[in-house]
């Protein structure tokens, strides 16, 4: 152990019949943001409520902090903060109420407890609405109130899940600043599952689950280069001619997409300047795309990831309360 | 330590709801006192002496009491329920503190709500011409307080089984009733049928009932009004014995269903 932060060993849960975690295996560094993708019912809930002490593992081992998370379960939970997919405020207490209880019950120090919720309340700019009752605040006040709870006991490790669901495009921005300043700020270790692939690509690695495995776990950076290769889009004076020079040239097949041509490469940044000096035709405009982290998931998981958003979302909240009701 | 802490923390948190929404409290004393002018003062001339020469309103009185403390300590098991469906208990539950202890601080949370409004009722006492004097009121109180424990408990057990509110409230409705109805709050005891008194002695309630009714009424050996066991008649501390053993089982059991909870 020493190295990371959270290291997970052939982790497993079953639920009946069902293998929500099928043996992983990762590791975090401390200070890394961490993103956990994969669709729905993949398990990346039921691997977090693992590592947060909520649910016990049928087998294997999860360490967090140093600390085994069914055996020290009071020490993983002083090291870390969480902000759940669902809300978890009490709306009938004021902001600084619902702050003030979770410092008392995470034991911060009552020499600093103001002073620091003072200062996670400023960073996520909800200072000013300190007294207002929490039922009175606006989704994203409501989760940047959680994200300050989740900071307030100085943790080594911050969970979100699924952070910004629900929420609009602009209040999502304005969370992930927050979320990026954190890191900064903090060096907080930073887990984090999410839906959206552009909040995925902010992180320092990833790991895609499907099916309860892990299928994939690297930088955004190498998955996408590991997966796809990079698109040229060409325009040219004489495009039949292009198109045949490219063919011969480069052993690719090209595609006419209007007057333009499409065609893959490996290292594009290394390829475009090349084959910029040495064609024949004349070029009037050219463009390089990276694969996306959606063709990553793609081509890993065979699905698009927002394919079943909005319904199985819904599904899976049912089933996820359904298996809690068993138990 | 630690765990005194959650239980102060869990404990605050509740008072600061009651607080916070302190008109609840408005209705939470209306049905008692409903019940203690209408019978007490109302019909209760017309009942005359119940025995022993004590009179309906001296009757009735400490019993409204007690029932006020075991209705309000029952119903606020709710308040589990209640974090459930709003998530809020996902919060306390990854919180390190003992779960056993976060059961502890939601019991004496719910009894404390239940004393207060308990003491509120005492106050009424002189406007229905009960008179007592202060160290009698002093001396219910710890006995008020072991019935809101226990009580207070049974709550919280039922709310970490039943996961909706609307359940919920079927459920304790079902039993609060009969608890109230059995253990002596309207009616004395010892006139009643076989089949009835069983029932009454199976109740918890009946053993905090008529140990805050001796009190109140100065009758401590259980001669008047008292609850016989077994062939025998029990006494203040009997009656005490038996809802202290009652309330240690209810937490235990409590402290134990929370911490099993997922």
């Amino acid at each position: 152990m020493g190295d990371y932060i959270i290291e997970v060993n052939n982790l497993a849960k079953k639920f009946d019949d069902l293998v929500a975690v099928d043996h992983i295996n990762l590791q975090v560094a401390p200070g890394e943001l961490f993103g956990f993708l994969g669709p729905n019912g993949a398990g990346k809930t039921t691997t977090i409520n693992i590592l947060c002490t909520l649910s016990k593992p049928t087998s294997g081992q999860a360490i967090v902090n140093g600390f085994d998370v069914v055996r020290q379960q009071s020490q993983v939970r002083q090291s870390i903060g969480l902000v759940f997919q669902d809300p978890s405020l009490d709306e009938r207490l004021s902001g600084l109420q619902n702050l003030r209880f979770h410092a008392m019950v995470y034991n911060v120090p009552a020499s600093i407890r103001e002073k620091r919720i003072e200062e996670v309340l400023k960073i996520m700019e909800l200072w000013d609405k300190r007294h207002h009752d929490v039922r009175t605040y606006s989704g994203g006040m409501k989760r940047r109130l959680e994200l300050a709870r989740g900071l307030l006991h100085y943790p080594k490790v911050l969970f979100l899940d699924e952070p910004t669901i629900g929420l609009d495009p602009q209040t999502r921005n304005r969370l992930w600043e927050y979320i990026l300043e954190l890191k900064q700020r903090e060096g907080t270790t930073i887990f984090l599952t999410t839906h959206y692939m552009d909040e995925a690509d902010k992180a320092d690695r990833i790991a895609v689950m499907d099916y309860g495995k892990i299928v994939a776990m690297d930088t955004p950076e190498r998955l996408k280069r590991k997966v796809g290769m990079d698109v040229i889009t060409v325009k040219t004076d004489d495009n039949t001619k292009a198109a045949a020079e490219i063919e011969t040239s480069y052993q690719t097949e090209v595609r006419r997409d209007n007057d333009e041509l499409v065609f893959a490469v490996e290292h594009g940044e290394k390829f475009l300047p090349k084959f910029i000096k040495e064609f024949g035709t004349k070029i009037l405009s050219v463009s390089l795309r990276r694969p996306s982290l959606d063709d990553v998931f793609l081509k890993l998981t065979g699905r698009e990831i927002r394919e079943e958003e909005v319904s199985d979302t819904f599904k899976a909240m049912v089933r996820q309360r359904g298996r809690h009701m068993r138990r | 330590m630690n765990n005194l802490r959650g239980i102060y923390t869990i404990w605050y948190r509740d008072i600061l709801r009651f607080w916070h929404d302190r008109i609840r409290l408005v209705g939470a004393i209306f049905l008692p006192l409903l019940f203690l002018f209408v019978f007490g003062s109302g019909f209760g001339g017309m009942m005359g002496n119940v025995g022993s020469g004590v009179n309906f309103a001296q009757f009735i009185f400490p019993g409204i009491i007690g029932m006020t403390v075991l209705m309000s300590s029952f119903m606020a098991g709710v308040s589990v329920v209640w974090d459930r469906e709003f998530g809020f208990l996902k919060e306390v539950l990854v919180a390190p503190i003992n779960r056993a202890s976060v059961a502890m601080g939601k019991t004496l949370g719910a009894a404390t709500v239940a004393m207060i409004q308990g003491a509120i009722i005492m106050l009424f006492a002189p406007l229905i011409g009960v008179a007592f004097t202060a160290s009698t009121a002093a001396a219910m109180l710890p006995l008020m307080f072991l019935l809101a424990i226990t009580m207070g408990a049974f709550g919280v057990l039922l709310a970490t089984r039943i996961r909706s509110m609307e359940a919920f409230q079927v459920v304790t409705q079902m039993l609060m009733f009969p608890m109230v109805f059995l253990s002596g709050v309207f009616v004395p005891l010892d006139k009643a049928p076989a089949w009835l008194s069983t029932l009454t002695k199976i109740n918890p309630a009946t053993y905090g009932i008529t140990s805050i009714r001796q009190i109140a009424l100065g009758e401590t050996s259980g001669t008047t009004f008292g609850v016989s066991l077994f062939g025998k008649t029990l006494s203040l501390w009997n009656n005490a014995g038996i809802l202290a053993a009652i309330g240690a089982v209810m937490i235990l059991l409590a402290m134990w269903s929370f911490r099993n909870q997922e």
